[in-house]
Formats: structure tokens, C-alpha cells, sequence
């Protein structure tokens, strides 16, 4: 791309604010009810993330690389690359990541070692990405609209965020995997999604731009704070 | 139960007053309608056109796709013909498609659309993609994106129009972006059509690229003219100027900003985008009644500068 210095985000945003949100508009017609149990599933995650149950981060990723591959396929692959070509490898990258979760979920772990602030912030983080739709309704979008945890990729992201705050920093044969501790591998794509729908967001003017690249900004920080051990 | 043959053909038969008047009003429109030639046939193109940048990108939304077919029908209505598109539009081809199978075969359609893939290999597949989305036959022009890749896609574009599947050859830039090797494109290729970007605000291709397109005999595609709409948006809080409504019988900014537009000597048409029925009327309505002359364009554009 020559002369790249002229481009600005809003260059590469194809689609109008009303087409992408009503994008979930169809989509959730299609997939109803299947909002239901995607939030109950988030729910009982919280609670056992909450409880600092032992079983809670495998469970985690298992529930979130379903939500991540479901969104490449469901979301990106079958309906945001209409819209948008780029969708095509989002959706590469998603199904990527979902991979990597269920790859955790493999590696032996541990118990839930954040500490308090941490543990409180992770929960927060979780809540906000199973509350998303009701943001909506505060910034005025139709629940129709709504962005839910494990059907569209803003909230699953985040919560993905919460828990990679929550995770344990993974045991002996992690290390003998990567040479480094489980969860590092799995912050890549996560930060990558949070500046693209940051930048979508912004050249689309929406109030809700800033969310999940703060949130993202804000986990990095405190579990770089808590260290690879 | 499903209609027998002979209760279709009957409903068919009350039909047809209504599409040929609408065929009729299209053709009453078109005469009304200004014109520019094409200087490589001298084929007359209505000055103002349609885009499809975003507004038609509206992915698989029965409503939303239906409604840009009202679009296009409005349009066609109004006298105009030039439909343009590109394969970087995500769904916009499919949209026109739709547009198109739904008004039939009739719809004066001038089609411009685009290839846009680096390698010129490529080129032949993409484009043959892109007449399917559309459902035409051929393309009346087709333009190199953004220049990517012009040296290996113009001689296949060129071998199409000697082999008669193309009739136009073009080139596209955007937002003032690759100028000066636009102008070595122009000055070395045996182009029919350039677009670039052209507005009040957008003037630099007045310098040395609309001279040039008018010395070389090609026709000139504006692209932009309301920078994405945030033109008139700035435009809207100010009153439009009593003389633009008397002298030119504007009856809006967006009148007054494509007739500036049009009325260069070198612009051939330029292609508005909207979702909104109308909107496309009232774009249309640039191409009816008088166009400025120099000093009212220095005026126009005086004014705009000022505001």
C-alpha cells in the first residue's frame, strides 16, 4: 500500500454504522434462544471463578475456545465477511485462538492463585462481558442489537480478558511446552481484536469505542504486575 | 394453492402498464436529464451517477437490500445510468445484482465496476466474479483500483475491450492519493475513463490532472463529492445562498456541491452514494437546469472556503 501514511481507520471501514448493527440484529433472530444458555454457561462460569473452584479454569477454557470458534464460524465466517472481506481472517484467527484455549484446558494447571485485586478486577471485567447488551441499552442501541457473551466477539473477548487475569500461571510441563508460562500464548490475538474493534468502533463514532481496548490495556497491566510467577 | 400458469400470465398482463410506464418515465427523465460524451465515442453519460461505496455494502439484509433497489429504481426514474462498484465493496456487487434482477433487463444501465487484486493473474477471475454479482452480460467500463497492479491488469482490460466484452478502459485514485503517477498513467495509457477525487474542497486535481484527462480525451469520473457525506454535514447548519437557488435553482447543498462538481469542463459525471430514495432524486437534480459558468464557480467556491 503505497503513500500509507495518508490512511486513516475510517478508510478501511466498509460498512455503515447501521449495517454492522443490525448485522446483530439478524444474527440474534437466527440464534435465538440460543442467547439463553450462552449466558447461563457465563454465569455459572462467574460463580465458580467467583468460588476459586479447581476445576474453574479448565472449565473456563473449554467454555471459551467453544465461544471463540463459535464466533469465527457463526459471526465472522457465515456473516461479518459479508460485510467485510477482512472477516476471513478474522474468522482464521479466532478459530485459532479457540484452539489455543482448549490447548490450555489440556495442560495441567492449577487453583486460581490471584491475588485479591486481581481476582476482584477479573470478576469485574467478567460481569461487564455478561452484562454487554444492557451497555447497549444505556447507549441507546434496541436489545435486538445486543452483543451477548459467546455468540458475538466484543463480550466473549473481554471475558477472555477477565479469565486470562484469573488463570494460573501453569505448571512444569507448560513450560517444557512453550518456555514460558500457559497464558502468555494466549494473550496475542485477544489484545489484536481489541485494537481492531477499537478502531472499528471509533470510525463508526461509537460511544463504546474505548471499552475493550481499556479493558485490555488494564488486565495487560496487572498481570504483568503479578509477574510470570 | 399455488397460481396456475394463465392466473401468473393475467397478473403479468396487469402489470405491464405500470413497468412501461415506468420505462416511459425513465426515458422522459433521461431526456430532461444533462449530459456529458464520453470523448473516446462521444456516447452522452448523464452527469450525475450513483456509488456504491458503504452505502450498498449491506451484506445479506432482505430489507436493507431491497431498499437499495429502490434506490437504484428512483434512480433509473430520474434519468440516470451509471452505477459504479468495485470487488473492495464487500457486498455491493450483490446488492446492485439484486437491484438489477429486480427492475428486469430494461434499466438503462450504464455498469462501472473495477478490479482490484495485486496480481494481474488474478485479474481475469475477479472480474468474471464481479459480472456474476452484477448479472450482466458484460461491463460497460471497468476501472484499475486504486492503480493496484495497472501494469499487468490494463492490457487484460484492453485485449477485453478489443475482443469486444468491454467497452471502457479506465483507471481509479482516491482521496488525492497517487497523483503524479496518475499522470503518467494518463499520459502513457490509451485510457477511456479516469476517477478521482474532485470536490469544492478536494480541488487539486484542477492543477494538472483535469487539464490533462481533457487534452488526452478522456473522460473524468469525480469520486468523493461529499467526502463520505462529512461535507454536507458541515454544510447543514449554513443557509444555502439565495442566488444559488435562483441563478442555479439549487435546491440544497448537495445540488449546489455537485453542480460546482459537474460544471469543470473536464468532469464527465460524478457518482454520489446514498441509501435514501430522496436523496438520489434530489442528487439527480444537479443534472436539470443551469450549471455555472467560471465566475459563478469561483463564487461557489469562494462561498464554501468562507463558511
Amino acid at each position: 500500500m503505497s503513500e500509507w501514511w495518508t490512511y486513516r481507520p475510517s478508510d478501511f471501514l466498509l460498512f455503515s454504522p447501521r449495517t454492522y448493527y443490525r448485522l446483530f440484529e439478524l444474527y440474534n433472530a437466527e440464534v435465538w434462544p440460543g442467547q439463553l444458555p450462552a449466558l447461563a454457561l457465563g454465569l455459572l462460569l462467574w460463580v465458580a471463578l467467583w468460588q476459586r473452584r479447581p476445576w474453574a479454569p479448565r472449565a473456563a477454557c473449554v467454555l471459551l475456545g467453544a465461544a471463540w470458534l463459535w464466533v469465527a464460524w457463526a459471526f465472522h465466517w457465515q456473516r461479518f465477511a459479508g460485510v467485510n472481506w477482512a472477516a476471513t481472517w478474522f474468522a482464521a484467527a479466532f478459530a485459532g485462538q479457540g484452539l489455543l484455549l482448549w490447548l490450555a484446558a489440556l495442560v495441567p494447571g492449577g487453583r486460581i492463585e490471584a491475588p485479591a485485586r486481581a481476582h476482584r478486577l477479573g470478576l469485574a471485567l467478567l460481569l461487564l462481558a455478561l452484562l454487554l447488551p444492557a451497555l447497549g441499552l444505556l447507549l441507546g442501541r434496541p436489545w435486538q442489537q445486543a452483543e451477548v457473551f459467546g455468540l458475538a466477539p466484543d463480550p466473549t473477548v473481554l471475558a477472555t480478558f477477565a479469565v486470562l487475569l484469573l488463570l494460573p500461571h501453569g505448571g512444569a510441563r507448560a513450560r517444557s511446552l512453550r518456555g514460558a508460562s500457559t497464558v502468555w500464548w494466549l494473550w496475542p490475538l485477544p489484545l489484536l481484536w481489541a485494537g481492531i474493534t477499537g478502531m472499528t468502533l471509533a470510525a463508526m463514532h461509537a460511544a463504546a469505542a474505548p471499552l475493550l481496548p481499556a479493558a485490555a490495556l488494564v488486565a495487560l497491566a496487572l498481570r504483568l504486575r503479578q509477574g510470570v510467577n | 394453492m399455488a397460481p396456475t400458469r394463465r392466473v401468473l400470465l393475467q397478473r403479468l398482463a396487469l402489470l405491464m402498464p405500470t413497468l412501461r410506464w415506468a420505462g416511459d418515465a425513465a426515458a422522459q427523465a433521461a431526456a430532461r436529464v444533462a449530459t456529458r460524451p464520453i470523448p473516446s465515442s462521444g456516447e452522452p453519460i448523464p452527469l450525475v451517477g450513483l456509488g456504491s461505496w458503504i452505502t450498498f455494502n449491506v451484506g445479506n439484509d432482505p430489507r436493507a437490500r431491497d431498499a437499495c433497489a429502490d434506490v437504484m429504481q428512483a434512480f433509473f426514474a430520474a434519468g440516470g445510468r451509471m452505477i459504479d462498484s468495485s470487488p473492495m465493496y464487500g457486498s455491493s456487487q450483490s446488492t446492485i445484482g439484486h437491484g438489477l434482477a429486480r427492475l428486469g433487463p430494461k434499466a438503462p444501465l450504464f455498469s462501472a465496476d473495477k478490479v482490484w487484486i495485486s496480481s494481474g493473474a488474478r485479474g481475469p477471475a475477479q472480474i468474471e466474479t464481479s459480472r456474476r454479482l452484477w448479472g450482466v452480460p458484460r461491463f460497460d467500463l471497468l476501472q484499475v483500483h486504486n492503480l493496484l497492479g495497472w501494469e499487468e491488469h490494463l492490457p487484460t482490460l484492453l485485449a477485453m475491450k478489443a475482443a469486444g466484452r468491454l467497452r471502457y478502459v479506465g483507471v481509479t485514485t482516491s482521496e488525492g492519493r497517487r497523483h503524479r503517477e496518475l499522470e503518467a498513467v494518463l499520459r502513457s495509457q490509451p485510457l477511456d475513463f479516469v476517477q478521482l477525487t474532485y470536490n469544492p474542497l478536494d480541488r487539486e486535481a484542477e492543477q494538472r490532472l483535469l487539464p490533462l484527462a481533457a487534452e488526452r480525451g478522456v473522460a473524468v469520473i469525480a469520486n468523493r463529492p461529499f467526502r463520505e457525506g462529512a461535507l454536507l454535514q458541515a454544510l447543514q447548519p449554513h443557509t444555502l445562498p439565495a442566488w444559488a437557488a435562483s441563478e442555479l435553482g439549487c435546491d440544497g447543498w448537495a445540488q449546489f456541491v455537485l453542480k460546482f462538481i459537474v460544471s469543470h469542463p473536464a468532469v464527465t459525471c460524478t457518482i454520489p452514494a446514498t441509501t435514501r430514495v430522496d436523496h438520489v432524486r434530489q442528487n439527480l437534480g444537479a443534472a436539470l437546469g443551469p450549471l455555472p459558468d467560471a465566475a459563478l464557480r469561483r463564487r461557489m467556491a469562494a462561498h464554501i472556503a468562507a463558511l
